[in-house]
């Protein structure tokens, strides 16, 4: 048995919702300064100049990358030889997702009922997907989300005979009617298989793997590598204002699934793909 | 074409602006987003005046993150406009003559703005920190409560925008 205080906990935690949101991490910093060699719309480049630009700005002057600084999408997962001392551990992660959108000058984007839309005041709470494995180690990803990209994901419950076609014509479906709202260049999400909700949480966790990553299973790998360059065929282009780069990568996870059914989900993440990951 | 205006952006203005115009905008400028339509537009059917006067002014559709300590305002780059739409043909009416946000608009929207002659300006969507750098004055005039979506008074210098959709309703997103 191992312990792990929640001060440790809620420290991390904060840091890491502030180091989120103002440095990205490298894959999609590199994935902007490649497009931007590459693109060859006028209007496509300036804009990813612009993004260059914003980057820099933000590390240097302390301005979050975005104002949509995000809901705090945690993913947790803990060793069974975890002891978490002194409360609650998802008393902790809120927490700490309090203290570092107060401390790091993030905006407070939630309301307390969907309907009734109060702002919550500190960002809490956030979204915590716990996962227990063997061990005595705790995984802890952040991924604050904005909802620009997020407004723009689906779930397609297919057909089996629907095949790797079907998933594709879905996918290019759901990336034009995203179009200019999900802050091109995007990175797309895709969970293939599962049930109903897996599959969306899968593809919210492909959006925290890096995108030079290609899956390691063959047939999966050529799917991403075809999509990716299915879209960036389609012209949508930076902003949406037409070009080369659409995506700068499509990460798919899968998990088996019925045999009567063939989920998938396309959670599409904006080019501002904030993921923090750390080891306690 | 590279244009230069400044606010108030009355109708003469707007008529020379095409889709596809790189404008800086300097001026006075009105942030609105989500919370402060619903609100404006609730005001308006009880009968109340606006917290701003909305004629040949623009709207930019953006609730920011908090300034720093010596900061004018924290990142403030576009929101998504089309969740506006429902509000705006009505403030389009009332002479609202740009709209600064990120994605297309509806139907209606582009029909109020080709009655009216407005226009609607792209700004880079996820470049918020590079944007704030063009507001040199910010002030919240309305709906303080709101927190980020209340009514922010911004004077702006150069800021960097793209005619998305002209007063004759061309629209670079087609
Ligand atoms: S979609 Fe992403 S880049 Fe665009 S405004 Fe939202 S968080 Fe920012």
């Amino acid at each position: 048995m191992r312990s792990i205080s929640i001060e440790e906990i809620i420290r991390n935690i904060k840091d890491m919702c502030i180091e989120a949101n103002y440095k990205l991490a490298s894959d999609v910093d590199v994935g902007i300064r490649e497009a931007f060699d590459k693109e060859t719309s006028p209007l496509g480049k300036r804009v990813l100049g612009q993004l260059l630009e914003n980057l820099d700005i933000a590390e240097n002057e302390s301005i979050p990358i975005c104002q949509d600084t995000g809901m705090a999408i945690v993913f947790v997962t803990i060793g069974q030889d975890v002891h978490i001392e002194g409360g609650s551990l998802e008393d902790s992660i809120n927490e700490g997702i309090r203290r570092g959108y107060q401390e790091g000058y993030l905006r407070k984007s939630l309301v307390s009922d969907p309907l009734l839309r109060e702002n919550t005041k500190d960002n809490t709470p956030g979204i915590i997907h716990y996962q227990i494995v063997a061990g005595n180690q705790l995984e802890i990803t952040i991924a604050p989300k904005g909802f620009g990209s997020e407004n723009m994901s689906r779930i397609y419950m297919l057909k089996p005979s629907d095949e790797a076609e079907g998933i594709k014509e879905v996918v290019l479906e759901t990336v034009k009617l995203a179009g200019p709202n999900a802050c091109p260049p995007i990175i797309v999400g895709i969970g293939i298989g599962g049930s109903f909700e897996k599959c969306a949480l899968l593809a919210k966790r492909a959006l925290t793997r890096d995108i030079s990553i290609r899956s390691d299973k063959p047939h999966i790998r050529k799917l991403e590598e075809e999509l990716l360059s299915a879209i960036n065929d389609m012209g949508i282009g930076p902003a949406g204002l037409g070009g080369k780069t659409t995506a700068l990568g499509v990460n798919i996870e899968t998990y088996p699934t019925h045999i009567a059914g063939l989920p998938v989900a396309i959670n599409i993440g904006c080019h501002v793909n904030r993921h923090v990951t750390r080891m306690l | 074409m590279e244009k230069h205006i400044n606010t108030p952006l009355t109708k003469d203005k707007v008529i020379n602006l095409e889709a596809g115009d790189y404008v800086y905008i300097t001026g006075i400028i009105y942030s609105a987003r989500d919370a402060a339509h619903k609100r404006m537009f609730e005001e308006l059917i009880s009968g109340k005046d606006l917290p701003f006067s909305i004629k040949d002014n623009i709207i930019y559709y953006m609730g920011p993150s908090p300034a720093r300590n010596g900061q004018i305002i924290g990142s403030a780059g576009p929101t998504t406009s089309s969740r506006m739409d429902r509000y705006t043909p009505e403030l389009l009416d009332l002479g609202l003559s740009g709209m600064v946000g990120k994605g297309t608009r509806g139907s209606e929207v582009i029909a109020s703005m080709i009655k009216n002659k407005a226009v609607y300006f792209a700004a880079t969507g996820g470049a918020g920190a590079l944007l704030s750098k063009c507001i040199k004055e910010s002030r919240v005039i309305a709906y303080d409560e709101l927190g980020t979506e209340a009514i922010h008074e911004l004077y702006v210098e150069k800021f960097p925008v793209i005619v998305a959709i002209d007063s004759k309703g061309k629209n670079l997103y087609e």
